[in-house]
């Protein structure tokens, strides 16, 4: 008992942590906000500490409902990191719009613990539990500002269709368990590795699992739900979605993939190969048209799912080494990008979102232009940016398994996907300078900008060696 | 490979040449205009200093690989730099032309210079990246990450539908380029290396090549460009500033020639073989039809971006037509139209900065005010029109001689080209220089300025020093013709031609003749 304990000590730390600041918070009213805040960075800070010890590497607890494995560290990690970001950001983002309630670090310190708990999930019941933590704290984030009309529709559109996608996925989930006998993966491995493997019972419920999954991690076609959501929802919250849970939905749908599901790796790749073009494709063509930034970063985060779904659908270790990879390079990108949108204000200080008012950023406020530049041409992976060598690893997966026309596919719809990133260059280089922002006095959000653009920088090379590394131990144990 | 010891270079002159504009490159973002532009002049020369360097110390009888530096990185890939002749000759192209753009844009280009300058020492950097990589991967980040300087030199300096332009010369780029990075991950996994030297003596499955050929035919045959993906040329140059539109058909265009003979053809050459036929169909069609394309133009740029695609199309046949003769003149073709096409640039850029239009017909008669300026128009027409004593004569003349001997029908066709080129430079020259001087305000144009005497002047002399004595040039890359001569052998197609050597031939002869010409 003690043993397992140990090993959920990031989730322990998080939960009682969080519960302690909600008492602070309930107290002091929202003058504690800054620092429920910076507790709150700290505690996820502890959380990584911990990560160091038994709960990095531990092994299974409570009786195999729970994994702490290279794979879970690895990926909490990077939610940690992203979440720790979205409390800072928000700092500054709130105190100007005036509503900057305590409770925002708090959700967040939620919704990380119920992420953490998905990806060390190694059984059904596990998995949906740590999965409705993070959601319904994301539903509320999502809707934080509720006296803005579009804040209260993104949390409501997301709550009523999380709760049908959890719905589909409960289905999956009790088919899975009604025809294999069990909730845990190891035993639903063996159960669909025998000869009569793959029943049609066992296929419905693994087709049901996906296509919850595929919901929460916005991949076509179920991907209806992120426009409105990101576009309405705060705009550090939304880059909170894009990057944190990203990770969390993505890793847990591959150890569920790769360690419920892996003996019937041929069923399941169709789905996610189908899932992968139609995002790449999708992702692309429909942002097109988008004037709202935060709209089109949706269909952006939309388009990098599909890349990394081509990881996945390699399904070798070296595949997931390459999604964990993509997930690390893509959530500072991302962040990268809604931090600029974060300073994106008018001469009033109020946040505007449009496409346009990017405009001539070159020449008005040119080290911002020069990082927002950056960030996309590394979201469409163009090198010598750091987010070609994520691409360049799953199509490298890719064609390892023997799937060649899948990355040769993947690799041409990147190319429709580069033309809309090319679009906002455009705007910013180009174009006649629309209004300035006004200029922002927040020094610590300017430091994690240039922090971002000198990772996405040909100087994050060299951060590719421990990242590699590193993925790679951690997919290798997920097999 | 063992020998890389004993070629190791004591200073790792590859790397400064590509930090060296790099640096460059961040300094001119911070200072002001004029600053940025002598950075910009002073970092060039220099870097053309080093390659002269480069040049001296090239070593003819050395080995194949020189000045090698390799530092292994993550995974299977590595930072692996080092030339052969054929890169070298290249490289010095790159060089000798960045000067000669950064004094092109001194005074035409007013807006933004910091960042123009910068951009121009970036690309500067990544195409001497693309011609030393000795590893897949480093290239292709090279080869690729050219786009990004050029899309914005066309898109911020450019003219009317310069969006346009940057995107098709972006995107198509982009297309053709990401079908060769999956073959080179194939390639990378089927030899298990990364290294271009091994590569080249890995011998692929025939079948397996066909399919990576063309994949990396996309890749090139766009860069290069040849019909019918060349549609995005003219765009870029008509919309591209001068000394853009001097880059990207003084060099850019030669890494579709350069990927070729380094990759396509030593890395496949069974497929090579194979697929001669589309090589020479999509040449033959590309130097007729562009050239009767480039008769009609009225916009002096788009004329001269035609007959580049016609020009490079001689490229492409002498590489496949697997003989010396063919692959040497290419060479000399892709060096040649270096020197050649960006002058033509320069020379449409010299009165495009007086009267600011590139119409034909606005001018007329300016051997009259401009006489200078009219006499080293007809030079570098002339050497447009493979004139001996010019280096065109001396490329296309090769060229011709290997495609005769491969197949005498594709030697017939392009033959025409030479006749074609005539009558569109000459057409161009007459419309320009000669006729009446009857405008008023082209009549009141000046003469050449001595910056703009000493932007030409050293092109001319190169041109002609090519044209005349060859063999300077010809040298360094004879070996390496050799090996790849060596290499793809054994898949040569068999001639229409069945040359027979006459009786008092001896070997040496066709090197000595080949250079007397």
């Amino acid at each position: 008992m003690l043993h397992s304990l140990a090993l959920t000590g990031p989730e322990l730390l998080l939960s009682l942590g969080a519960i302690a600041l909600l008492m602070v918070a309930a107290f002091m009213g929202d003058r504690s906000t800054p620092i429920v805040s910076w507790l709150s960075v700290a505690l996820l800070a502890g959380a990584a500490i911990l990560l160091l010890g038994p709960a990095g590497q531990g092994g299974d607890a409570f009786d195999g409902l729970f994994r702490a494995d290279a794979f879970s560290r690895f990926a909490k990690v990077l939610i940690y990191i992203a979440s720790a970001v979205a409390i800072i950001a928000a700092q500054s983002w709130f105190v100007r719009g005036g509503v900057h309630k305590s409770e925002y670090p708090i959700l967040i310190l939620l919704s990380t613990a119920g992420a953490g708990m998905m990806v060390s999930a190694t059984d059904l019941m596990m998995l949906y539990v740590g999965l409705e933590l993070q959601s319904l704290s994301s539903y509320v984030l999502a809707s934080f500002q509720r006296r803005d009309e579009r804040s209260t529709e993104a949390g409501l559109k997301y709550f009523v269709l999380g709760a049908l996608a959890s719905g589909i996925l409960l289905y999956g989930i009790s088919l899975l368990y009604g025809f294999t006998g069990s909730t845990s993966f190891a035993t639903i491995f063996e159960a669909v590795r025998g000869p009569e493997a793959m029943g049609i019972g066992e296929l419905f419920g693994l087709v049901f699992v996906m296509a919850g999954l595929a919901f929460k991690i916005a991949a076509v076609p179920f991907h209806m739900w992120t426009p409105d959501v990101y576009e309405g929802a705060p705009t550090p919250v939304t880059a909170l979605f894009a990057t944190a849970q990203k990770v969390a939905a993505v890793a847990l749908l591959c150890r569920v993939a790769i360690e419920a599901l892996g003996p019937a790796t041929d069923a399941w790749r169709q789905i996610v190969i189908f899932s992968a073009l139609a995002s790449i494709v999708l992702g692309a063509v429909a942002a097109y048209g988008q004037t709202n930034i935060k709209r089109l970063l949706a269909y952006s985060s939309i388009n990098n799912i599909g890349f990394a779904l081509i990881g996945l659908a390699a399904g070798t270790a070296e595949g997931i080494a390459s999604v964990l990879f993509y997930m690390a390079v893509y959530i500072v990108m991302t962040w990268g990008a809604f931090l600029v949108v974060m300073r994106m204000r008018d001469v009033e200080g109020q946040p505007v979102e449009g496409v346009a008012n990017l405009a001539g950023l070159s020449r008005t406020r040119p080290a911002l232009a020069l990082a927002m530049a950056m960030f996309m041409l590394s979201l469409a992976g163009i090198p010598p940016l750091l987010g070609f060598m994520p691409k360049l690893a799953v199509f490298d997966a890719a064609v390892g398994a023997g799937l060649w026309p899948l990355a040769l596919a993947g690799a041409v719809g990147s190319v429709i996907g580069a033309y809309y990133y090319l679009k906002i260059v455009k705007i910013m280089y180009f174009d006649d300078p629309a209004p300035a922002f006004e200029p922002s006095r927040d020094a610590v959000g300017g430091g994690l900008i240039a922090a971002a653009a000198v990772f996405v920088s040909p100087a994050g090379y060299l951060a590719l060696a421990p990242l590699g590394l590193a993925s790679l131990v951690a997919a290798r144990s997920l097999f | 490979m063992g020998d890389d010891a004993v070629n190791f270079a004591l200073v790792p002159i590859l790397s400064l040449m590509l930090a060296l504009p790099l640096v460059a490159a961040a300094l001119c973002l911070f200072v002001r205009a004029d600053a940025a532009r002598w950075i910009a002049l002073g970092a060039t020369v220099l870097t053309l200093v080093l390659g002269i360097g480069l040049w001296a110390g090239y070593d003819l009888a050395g080995p194949q690989w020189q000045f090698v530096e390799r530092v292994p990185l993550f995974g299977r890939f590595a930072y692996a730099l080092g030339i052969d002749g054929i890169a070298l000759m290249l490289i010095m192209l790159t060089v000798f032309l960045m000067p000669i753009c950064i004094a092109a844009s001194w005074r035409s280009v007013e807006r933004r210079v910091p960042e123009y300058m910068a951009a121009f020492l970036l690309m500067e950097t990544l195409m001497i990246g693309v011609f030393t990589s000795q590893d897949l991967l480093l290239f292709y980040i090279f080869f690729e990450a050219g786009l990004i300087p050029m899309y914005l030199i066309i898109g911020i300096w450019g003219g009317a539908r310069r969006i346009y332009a940057s995107y098709k010369f972006f995107l198509y780029t982009l297309l053709g380029s990401i079908v060769m990075l999956v073959a080179m991950l194939w390639m990378a996994r089927e030899a298990g290396t990364t290294s271009i030297p091994e590569l080249m003596n890995f011998d692929f499955d025939p079948q397996a090549q066909t399919l990576l050929w063309l994949a990396f035919f996309a890749s090139f045959a766009v860069k290069m460009p040849m019909w019918p993906v060349h549609t995005w040329l003219p765009d870029a140059h008509v919309e591209a500033p001068t000394a853009g539109s001097v880059i990207l058909a003084g060099v850019l265009l030669k890494m579709g020639g350069y990927g070729f003979v380094r990759f396509s053809l030593p890395m496949f050459p069974e497929a090579s073989a194979e697929l001669v036929w589309l090589v020479f169909g999509l040449s033959m069609v590309a130097i007729v039809y562009t050239s009767l394309v480039a008769l009609v133009q009225a916009d002096m740029k788009k004329l001269i971006a035609y007959s580049s695609v016609a020009h490079m199309a001689f490229v492409t046949i002498g590489l496949f037509a697997f003989n010396r003769q063919g692959i040497e003149g290419a060479l000399v073709m892709m060096l040649s139209h270096g020197l050649i096409s960006g002058a033509l640039f320069l020379c449409v850029g010299v009165i495009y900065d007086r009267l600011h239009t590139r119409e034909i017909a606005r001018y007329g008669g300016l051997s009259n005010n401009m006489p200078q300026y009219a006499l080293l128009f007809l030079l570098f027409t002339m050497g447009s029109v493979a004139l001996p004593g010019t280096s065109g004569f001396v490329a296309e003349f090769l060229a011709l001689v290997g495609a005769y001997e491969a197949n005498s029908w594709v030697g017939f066709v392009a033959t025409t080209g030479i006749i074609l080129s005539a009558a569109y430079m000459l057409y161009l020259y007459r419309r320009v220089a000669f006729g009446v001087l009857d405008k008023p305000d082209v009549a009141a144009m000046p003469d050449l300025s001595r910056r703009e005497w000493w932007i030409l002047a050293p092109l001319a002399a190169a041109m002609l020093w090519m044209g005349i004595y060859p063999e300077s040039f010809m040298a360094p890359m004879r070996r390496d013709v050799g090996t790849l001569m060596a290499r793809i052998e054994r898949a040569n197609p068999d001639g229409d031609a069945q040359v027979e050597r006459g009786p008092a031939a001896r070997p040496g002869i066709v090197h000595a003749e080949a250079a007397a010409h």
